[in-house]
């Protein structure tokens, strides 16, 4: 068990919020305080890096002791912007955080194509498939580039034009994101899961790239 | 689930990503990179680091790279993480960010790359929030950048010295 040595707390960068830190998290847990630990926000604020771990001469999980904890608190509890995020990305198919529909994300990525075809000498015939079935990339995307920065997608599309990549986006379980792995909610995050798996085997993509 | 990181790294050795880091020739702006615990310790370990040098020493120049320390898997998280972004703690999310804003004020890097949009995000915030002492760019936004197509709305992120580059 635990050495009590510190190598935790001094390279973890929320040492010392809420007057807690990864070492007095552990031994609190030994000592039976549980109690204390499923009240502190802290578990909000680590952020289940495992750098904690990584460093630790026993290899304690202390990010899964946060974990836990976070699982304790009641939903309605739980930080409000995480678990909406959770909860936007259950209610899409496309299991998009920001609430983005499959169509949604269609549209902005036609669109977006459409002014590079127009406006962007040279990139008349750049491409950006949408459920091309059997290419060899399904293609992940961040929310974020869809909703508040289109323009940010193209410099990733004219790369793999470039190369001659065969990929394709797919409506369906495309986003990049999972609060619900955050928001602690086991069920909630293997579904977001299991959705991304079906839409690339769906499209019989080969290969599902992360773009981040 | 494989990461771009490790294709653009191949496409760069076949040949097929001709970049280079000759419009880095004379600029000599200096970068370093953010690596993302998602990717590195938390999945594909130290060889997604290596690969992530490689693609930005060859698109930077190697005498601009510099590193932070930690690194690679013993890198500290930026604090967006686990959700922090949207957790409702900025003040915490921020005092939690000051050790990767020392850490990256300690490389003299003009550009952090992060290749991870919620290290962007973070990253992004925490030079807003700390005197803006650095940009804070996605890894294609150089790629392309050094190819010199790069289009004029592609530049959201990067400084006056490279607004215009190759346009
Ligand atoms: S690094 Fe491991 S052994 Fe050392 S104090 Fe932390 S949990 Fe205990
Ligand atoms: S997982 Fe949490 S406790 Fe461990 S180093 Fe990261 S922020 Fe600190």
């Amino acid at each position: 068990m635990c050495l009590t040595c510190g190598l935790c707390s001094s390279g973890c960068p929320a040492s010392g919020l809420e007057g807690m830190d990864p070492r007095k998290f552990v031994r609190m847990a030994a000592l039976g305080m549980g109690e204390t630990l499923l009240q502190t926000p802290w578990v909000w604020m680590c952020t289940m890096c495992k750098r904690c771990q990584h460093v630790c001469p026993m290899h304690i999980d202390i990010p899964a002791l946060v974990y836990e904890a976070r699982q304790h608190w009641p939903r309605e509890k739980r930080p409000r912007g995480i678990v909406a995020s959770c909860d936007a990305s259950l209610k899409t198919e496309t299991s998009s955080a920001m609430g983005v529909s499959p169509t949604d994300f269609e549209f902005v990525v036609r669109d977006m194509l459409d002014e590079v075809r127009t406006t962007q000498k040279g990139f008349e015939n750049i491409v950006a498939p949408l459920n091309k079935k059997g290419a060899m990339f399904f293609l992940n995307q961040n929310s974020r580039e869809p909703v508040t920065e289109p323009d940010e997608m193209v410099p990733l599309w004219k790369i793999l034009n470039y190369v001659g990549a065969d990929w394709t986006y797919g409506t369906l379980g495309w986003a990049a994101e999972n609060y619900c792995m955050f928001a602690a909610d086991d069920e909630a995050w293997e579904r977001i899961v299991r959705t991304k798996v079906q839409a690339v085997e769906d499209l019989g993509a080969k290969i599902w790239l992360n773009t981040e | 689930m494989e990461s771009i990181i490790t294709w653009y790294a191949r496409w760069i050795r076949e040949g097929k990503l001709p970049v280079t880091s000759d419009w880095n020739a004379e600029l000599r702006l200096k970068f370093t990179v953010q690596d993302p615990c998602q990717l590195v310790r938390k999945s594909l370990g130290d060889s997604i680091a290596n690969d992530l040098r490689f693609v930005v020493k060859k698109l930077v120049g190697e005498e601009n790279f510099v590193d932070m320390h930690p690194n690679k898997s013993n890198n500290y998280c930026c604090g967006g993480g686990g959700g922090a972004l949207q957790a409702g703690f900025p003040e915490q999310r921020r005092a939690y960010g000051l050790r990767k804003r020392n850490q990256i004020l300690a490389t003299g890097a003009h550009y952090c790359i992060a290749p991870c949009h919620n290290c962007h995000s973070q990253i992004h915030d925490l030079a807003e929030y700390y005197g803006k002492k650095w940009h804070t760019i996605h890894l294609w936004t150089l790629i392309c950048l050094s190819l010199g197509i790069l289009g004029e709305n592609e530049r959201a992120y990067l400084g006056d010295e490279l607004a215009a580059l190759g346009l």
